[in-house]
């Protein structure tokens, strides 16, 4: 049977329309899940970045907080207010708001330490799969060794190196260190795929004839191995958005992660276990739910991307 | 005359997608008598593998049969259920695929595959089962049967794995054997072995085979008859030496000129201009008339069906033997 | 075989060893060496009869390998928080973390598989898709949204299960067991369900997605057509080619149970190695934080050595040697 063949999605302008046109849009309209997951994810991304328009308080300005206010629960249960929609915690800070701080956050050190782990991992594989021999063949045993060692270990090594090294850092470096642990966790998959790309293309005879008349390798390497590995990498990427995420608000709860000044979900989540017992429920509910809704809503896409862009399954 | 054992008729197999049903096979009628070996011959995509898949009950979803008949010795198995269907399989017609190395478990040992398929469908005992196991592997040319049964695919080469699979096609004693391209993964001096061990055992067993290719060496090699496929319709059908030596349909004569010939003196190969329509681009009437040289008006409307001309049948308004 | 054996234990020295160097490199240059084995109580003159014995003014692969022998017979020295002998804390608090990981692999494996296979196989159907939309939610959720979600179900509002510590344990030489005790039982009950969530939805995923790559090929459409019986088609012959590398993998995960165990210790406070290790990076107590990294390693390779054995002894495409003929 003579198959419907689609050429592979490329990124130049005139193929956005067909993109429009073609399978994958029209797989995310038709998924009623994937369009739901994009929703949310935006709302989450808009509230965080416009925090301080959005959010109804300001919780770490400590003129405003009265001790008054603190413990209250949210304002449908009797004892809430409508001023704090989502109740308050041990110090009258307003909930809401601190969840909108914290998401920006944790989204912020998230796509961070994803970019960085991206520009790491491309840079090795391309190095890798061009350079070939001695360096090829070090940085994939590199690879396995940090592939055999769960991610939640290296960062948290990373972190308590740095903080060994760095005892009274500001808090700028705290960050620092912190998306340079989550993102060293994250290169190898990146890594490989490019040098899987690059050592196909790289034997291809158009590649050999370009070196001959003396092409150089980088522009190679620009026009025709990165937009074929452009595909997975962004799969790549919308999971690991997710996986850097958990892994910040896991440090940050564990108390290594992001300073205590700049709380994100994490840290949230931590000050809320306190009161658990107590009653006061709703200092950790509300974090560990927006953490979930993040995460669920960023794993959804990649898996729709996913299937959206492979072949096989089309 | 006496009942073929294989009667397709009007077999349409359609493919429901996003974008509307595609039609993958379209009235496709064959026959094959038993002790008989038909070829089924065309390019990809011209629907000879789908051919054998439906007649083996193994199309993959969501294509189905849509309309037409499958009769073997005279009872209807294209509307079996599942578990019927099944036991047919495999006692009544055997499968041989394209690539040896991808059709056997790699898990398993040849005799414990064997040996399941033997104990599935007839009643033996595990201790007989395994003596007849060892028979089907030295009766396909394999020596040392006896310390062979117990290896492992992978310690097989290329040609002796399809005759482990051949083995395993004819295990339960089928009376058809539907091999698809069984020679195309193998080195070519490998392919006539194998070809010659296929016309053996079926001449022993009596079991007719059709065998799909696309490779005419093949075809002229081993086949009694053969049907030329076509953009899912069948071209011509008929005895090999006729269809061969005097084509009547255009698009077989076209294959035959395809053909380089040791002693013909031919400066180019015949070339047929164009391709095989996509499904999706189905041209109205003969699916063949945009490419062909003897194309009318009437060729553009009218879909031909098959017709008696000289010794074969072939699909098409002006179907004239000539001699290739 | 045996050339491949060798090979990965050279391999495996390699990077014991990398590690090694840079356990060393935390222990000698991140805080004071001295410390670290004295303790912070230490006197005057035990600290220069110290140096003087390390002897830190020695060359640096000296000093390195000083540690490494140290470091294989199992000394780190002194806890900078505790102020007692590494080893002796370690050996305390292993038990307590190998049997929740071996637990939770136990209750990954058990579910996981069954579940994965009956998501390949159902495909399609309602409760397939449910199963499926549920691991989405098991990869999600972190571990310790996990971990308080059930202790404010089963804990506080239920108050079936207790959600602190291992409870009551009975010591067996130099291991200590909390499963021989119904409290000690009851204790496990929470913690091993949450380290195992996460790998349980892997497997399930993992067994389906293979499950179903599986069902594609070639041997399988050829068992088919052969007429075999569905049972022997998806139990016979998917299943098994399925396990193979689902086992492997399922192997390697239990590293990474051993390393997530930190997360679930620190939220029910069980009294493990991963409890022991954050507390050392809060406190930046570096001996226990390098003899931490050290045994870690160590249990990783084991693990992937024994893994690879794994794939031997499954695989006969990698057992058999000679040509093919």
């Amino acid at each position: 049977m003579a198959a419907d063949a689609d050429p592979k999605p490329t990124l130049s302008a005139s193929a956005l329309r067909g993109f429009f046109d073609g399978d994958v849009w029209h797989s995310f309209r038709s998924s009623p899940m994937a369009v739901g997951a994009a929703l949310v994810a935006l709302v989450c991304m808009v509230c965080a970045l416009l925090a301080e328009l959005v959010a109804p308080h300001n919780p770490f300005d400590l003129a405003t907080l009265e001790l008054m206010d603190s413990l209250k629960p949210p304002a449908w249960l009797e004892g809430g207010e409508r001023k704090f929609l989502l109740g308050t915690d041990g110090q009258g800070r307003d909930i809401l708001s601190a969840l909108m701080y914290g998401t920006r956050i944790s989204l912020l050190v998230g796509v961070a330490s994803v970019l960085l782990s991206i520009a790491i991992g491309v840079t090795l594989g391309l190095l890798a799969g061009f350079v070939g021999g001695r360096v090829d063949a070090f940085i994939m045993r590199v690879c396995d060794v940090m592939l055999s060692f769960p991610s939640i270990l290296v960062a948290l090594m990373i972190s308590g190196v740095g903080r060994s090294l760095f005892p009274q850092a500001p808090d700028a470096l705290a960050f620092v260190v912190l998306v340079l642990a989550i993102a060293l966790t994250g290169w190898v998959q990146y890594a490989r795929t490019v040098r899987g790309s690059t050592l196909v293309e790289r034997h291809k005879e158009y590649v050999q004839a370009a070196r001959v008349i003396g092409v150089g390798s980088l522009r190679i390497m620009r026009r025709h191995v990165l937009p074929n590995v452009l595909g997975p990498v962004l799969v790549l990427a919308t999971i690991q958005v997710a996986s850097a995420i958990i892994t910040e608000a896991t440090l940050s709860f564990l108390g290594v992660g992001v300073p205590v000044t700049s709380p994100s979900l994490g840290t949230l989540i931590r000050n809320g276990n306190d009161t658990l017992f107590s009653g006061e429920w709703w200092i950790t509910a509300w974090p560990s739910l927006t953490l979930v809704l993040i995460t669920l809503s960023v794993n959804l896409l990649g898996d729709w991307l996913r299937d959206a862009l492979n072949p096989r399954l089309r | 005359m006496t009942e073929p054992l294989l009667d397709v008729r009007h077999l349409r197999v359609e493919f429901p997608t996003r974008r509307g049903t595609l039609l993958a096979l379209d009235d496709i009628s064959l026959t094959i008598s038993a002790g008989e070996i038909l070829g089924v011959v065309g390019e990809s995509g011209a629907g000879k593998s789908l051919t054998g898949a439906a007649i083996i009950g193994l199309l993959d979803p969501p294509g189905r049969i849509a309309a037409g008949e499958i009769r073997l010795a005279g009872r209807r198995i294209d509307n079996l259920p599942y578990e019927q269907m099944r036991r047919v399989r495999g006692r009544e017609i055997g499968a041989v695929f394209q690539d040896p190395l991808t059709s056997l478990n790699p898990l398993y040992t040849v005799g414990q595959q064997l040996v399941e398929t033997i104990t599935t469908h007839l009643d033996l005992s595990a201790a007989q089962a395994r003596r007849r196991a060892v028979e089907l592997l030295a009766s396909t040319g394999i020596p040392a049967p006896e310390a062979r049964v117990d290896h492992y695919p992978h310690q097989f080469s290329g040609g002796m794995r399809q005759r482990v699979v051949i083995a395993l096609a004819l295990a339960a004693e089928p009376k058809l054997i539907v091999a698809d391209e069984p020679t195309t993964a193998l080195d070519v001096s490998i392919q006539a072995q194998i070809i010659a061990l296929l016309k053996k055992v079926c001449r022993e067993q009596g079991a007719a085979v059709m065998l799909v290719t696309h490779d005419m060496g093949v075809i002229a090699e081993a086949c009694d008859r053969v049907a030329v496929m076509y953009a899912g319709r069948v071209a011509e059908i008929g005895p090999v030496a006729d269809v061969i030596h005097r084509p009547a349909h255009p698009y077989t004569a076209g294959l035959m000129g395809a053909i380089p010939a040791m002693d013909a003196d031919r400066e180019r190969l015949l070339q047929i201009d164009g391709a095989m329509p996509r499904l999706t681009a189905m041209p109205p009437g003969c699916a063949f008339h945009p490419r062909c040289g003897r194309a009318t008006d009437r060729c553009r409307v009218d879909r031909p069906e098959l017709a008696a001309v000289g010794q074969t049948q072939a699909a098409c308004w002006h179907a004239v033997t000539e001699e290739v | 075989m045996l050339v491949f054996i060798l090979r990965r234990m050279l391999q495996a020295l390699v990077v014991m060893l990398s590690v090694a160097f840079i356990a060393f490199m935390l222990f000698q240059y991140v805080g004071d060496p001295v410390n670290n084995l004295l303790g912070q109580d230490a006197t005057e003159e035990q600290r220069s009869a110290l140096r003087k014995d390390l002897g830190l003014d020695r060359a640096f692969p000296v000093q390195f390998a000083r540690f490494v022998v140290n470091a294989a017979q199992g000394e780190f020295g002194i806890s900078l928080r505790q102020g007692r002998k590494v080893s002796t804390l370690i050996a305390e608090c292993l038990p307590a973390t190998l049997e929740l990981a071996l637990v939770a692999a136990f209750i990954a494996l058990v579910f996981g598989i069954p579940l994965g296979v009956y998501a390949a196989l159902r495909r399609g159907r309602a409760t397939a898709q449910l199963l499926m939309t549920g691991t989405l939610f098991g990869v999600s959720l972190p571990n310790f949204v996990i971990g308080i979600l059930l202790i404010w179900i089963f804990a506080v509002e239920l108050k079936w299960l207790p959600s602190f510590g291992r409870g009551e344990v009975v010591a067996l030489g130099a291991w200590t067991s909390g499963l021989l005790t119904r409290d000690g039982l009851l204790h496990l009950v929470l913690p091993a369900v949450t380290l195992s969530a996460f790998q349980l939805t892997l497997i399930m995923r993992l067994v389906r997605a293979e499950m179903l790559e599986v069902l594609r090929t070639d041997y399988i459409r050829f068992a088919r057509a052969r007429g075999l019986t569905d049972r022997s088609v998806y139990f016979g012959h998917a299943l098994k080619n399925t396990l193979v590398p689902v086992i492997t993998i399922t192997g390697l995960q239990l590293g990474s149970l051993i390393a997530f165990a930190i997360i679930t210790e620190q939220v029910f406070q069980w009294p493990g190695m991963g409890l022991l290790f954050i507390q050392a990076v809060q406190f930046a107590d570096i001996p226990v934080m390098a003899a931490y990294l050290c045994l870690i390693s160590l249990i990783f390779v084991v693990i992937n050595l024994g893994v690879d054995l794994l794939y031997f002894a499954v695989d006969p495409r990698l057992r058999v040697e000679g040509k093919a003929h």
